[in-house]
């Protein structure tokens, strides 16, 4: 009894975990068609951003859930204006650039902060359920995703912001008729993708040790939950990393961690060669 | 466009001699080597992405096949004739398999990609994890993290004693990238590297007229792995070790952006690219104000955003513009030989 509920809060975590990773990049990528490789430096800036302000003395939480997303978006912002938005359309080149990008962040982090492993305390104590030990960490983990998904269907599906936002990443051509500047949109969009990878480094950052490099670990399995997602953004979402976090879980429960990777990557496969479009392109279509 | 061996080629045969000549005497011949064998590796993705457009994020995973098969092969049978071959066909096979699963399903770019680089991932978690005595083929235990060192490295056919290494392995390297580079050019002139060419350009139309797309580039793939394989197997000479870090993504960046800066589309390029970035990251290597991944990524943006043809194709058309006879006849000849693949390196 105590066994299961520990392995269904695993595979809540799991769950979670991708799907808060990959929300970021279901933006920019899903939304506005850039490759953007340098997701994961976006997330490791995150979790820099966030430690940097814990050691300045200001509450852990709002340097997460505040700092790390605004500072993050603010990068975004410049690499957009810079560099970005000369490549709107061009999917291969958006890709390279990207990836120039997250070498670049990756030197410029290791000559600031140095090639070593940086980490803080996580905020939140364990507890035990029977004989087992629980992170609770992984209950806040699974409720920030749960809130961030629900903001974002509110932002995209209710305001006028966010219709906007999707209407100009349909037809952006007809949006610019209708008087709105799709440059903007667009620059306003990558700031809040970005924001968003920045907001998931920081919460993760408490449990891993931060490297440079960090970045790395997060970009594959980002863009595969995304990818395997398809064309809707939420449902998408929720249904590749339910079936990745459970996939991984289970196997790393019933062999080893190394197997429940190679598990979720092999999963990613037969699911890309089954369904190239992705799930939300066969299931649950039109939906947000 | 003759198919028959034309004066371009024995330019190019004559320059390529030269340079392998005159080379040693500016870089020390162990450092030339992994330039060698780098644009052997970039021409590998070159051919595959640049004439077949098949972008292919996972070139390190034949890479890293390929090392670990040689070494693997290298230490069971004791002699590196048949580990080289080994190392040419396993990556190649691999390829086959791979890309008759996904050219049959028919996925394409972003797709691809994204398979690729996970069949790397996958290859580099599981040869991470494989320290531990009960992960052996044969007598070469696969050492995890650390990797396989102590293999038996190259020797003359039939004299498993008589070791090829410094300076003759450099000129070893040098001829075999001659070999290719020449292979890769009787390739693209068969009528099967014009049909390449022809799927880069419009896959449906190729296949309307009653190609097999499928076929042809899986087999496509194969040879661009198999290329690889034969870069990986002299590259497992030089540094007398392999590890999983062959897998990399970092390893599969750095090909891509070798043909992005070389130029892609010509033959030339790849290899210039390759030789050129790994000898900057040398010398740079060699400084410690500024990190190296800093500026290896600012020189790829810059690239994307100003000069996305790469070097080669941009030299030549500088020349072109240049120097051409601007007659209509001329400009037919340009346009064809830009198809082609430009440079006439």
């Amino acid at each position: 009894m105590d066994l299961s509920f520990v392995i269904l809060v695993e595979i809540l975590y799991g769950i979670a975990s991708l799907a808060l990773i990959s929300a970021g990049l279901a933006v920019v990528f899903g939304m506005m068609k850039v490759i953007n490789l340098a997701h994961g430096e976006f997330m490791m800036m995150g979790g820099y951003a966030t430690i940097t302000a814990v050691n300045l003395g200001v509450n852990v939480f709002v340097a997460m859930l505040i700092v790390a997303p605004l500072v993050v978006g603010l990068i975004g912002l410049v690499v957009e204006r810079l560099v970005i938005r000369h490549l709107y359309g061009r999917l291969v080149d958006t890709m390279l650039a990207t990836w120039g990008l997250s070498l670049f962040f990756v030197g410029s982090v290791t000559m600031i902060f140095g090639n070593t492993t940086t980490s803080i305390t996580t905020p939140i104590k364990g507890f035990s359920v029977g004989n087992y030990q629980i992170n609770g960490y992984n209950f806040f983990i699974i409720f920030i995703t749960i809130c961030l998904l629900a903001g974002i269907y509110v932002l995209l599906k209710t305001t006028r912001a966010g219709l906007i936002a999707r209407g100009t990443m349909q037809r952006s051509d007809i949006a610019a008729a209708l008087g709105y500047s799709p440059d903007r949109i667009y620059m306003a969009t990558f700031f809040f993708g970005s924001a968003l990878s920045g907001l998931a480094g920081a919460v993760l950052a408490p449990l891993v040790g931060l490297v440079p490099t960090s970045g790395g670990i997060y970009i594959a399995k980002a863009f595969i939950t995304v990818i395997a997602g398809g064309p809707s953004l939420i449902a998408g979402l929720i249904s590749s990393a339910g079936l990745f976090g459970l996939v991984n879980q289970v196997f790393t429960f019933a062999i080893s961690p190394v197997i429940g990777e190679v598990a979720l990557l092999v999963a990613a496969v037969i699911l890309l060669r089954l369904l190239p479009q992705g799930v939300t392109a066969r299931f649950f279509k039109g939906k947000m | 466009m003759s198919r028959t061996a034309g004066k371009g080629d024995v330019a190019a045969l004559i320059f390529g001699v030269a340079l392998m000549l005159i080379m040693p005497m500016l870089i020390s011949t162990y450092t030339l080597t992994v330039l060698v064998i780098y644009g052997m590796l970039g021409l590998s993705l070159g051919l595959i992405w640049g004439f077949g457009g098949i972008l292919c994020f996972g070139q390190a995973a034949f890479f890293g096949l390929g090392a670990y098969t040689y070494a693997v092969a290298a230490i069971n049978i004791g002699e590196s004739t048949l580990p080289m071959l080994l190392s040419i066909l396993v990556p190649a096979l691999f390829a086959a398999l791979l890309g008759a699963m996904m050219f049959c399903g028919r996925l394409t770019d972003v797709y691809l990609g994204v398979i690729t680089l996970v069949v790397t991932l996958i290859l580099f978690k599981f040869t991470n994890s494989t320290a531990g005595p009960q992960y052996k083929i044969g007598e070469a235990r696969l050492g995890g993290f650390n990797g396989i060192p102590g293999f038996h490295t190259l020797n003359v056919p039939g004299q498993p004693n008589a070791y090829i290494w410094g300076e003759p392995l450099y000129y070893v390297c040098a001829v075999a990238l001659l070999v290719v580079f020449f292979f890769v050019t009787w390739l693209l002139r068969t009528p099967f590297g014009r049909i390449a060419v022809g799927i880069r350009e419009n896959e449906t139309r190729v296949s309307l007229m009653g190609y097999d797309v499928r076929a042809r580039k899986t087999a496509l793939f194969a040879i661009g792995a198999g290329i690889a394989g034969l870069a990986v197997g002299l590259f497992a000479n030089w540094a007398e070790i392999v590890t999983p870090g062959l897998f990399s993504l970092g390893q599969s960046a750095e090909i891509i952006i070798w043909c992005i800066v070389g130029g892609l589309g010509t033959r030339f390029g790849p290899i210039l690219g390759a030789a050129g970035l790994a000898y900057l990251k040398f010398m740079l290597g060699q400084q410690t104000m500024v990190d190296n991944t800093l500026i290896t990524g600012i020189i790829l943006v810059m690239f994307v955003l100003f000069l996305p043809k790469g070097i080669v194709p941009a030299v030549t058309s500088l020349w072109t513009v240049s120097f051409a006879k601007r007659t209509p006849k001329g400009r037919r000849h340009r346009s064809s030989a830009r198809r082609r693949g430009g440079a006439h390196g």
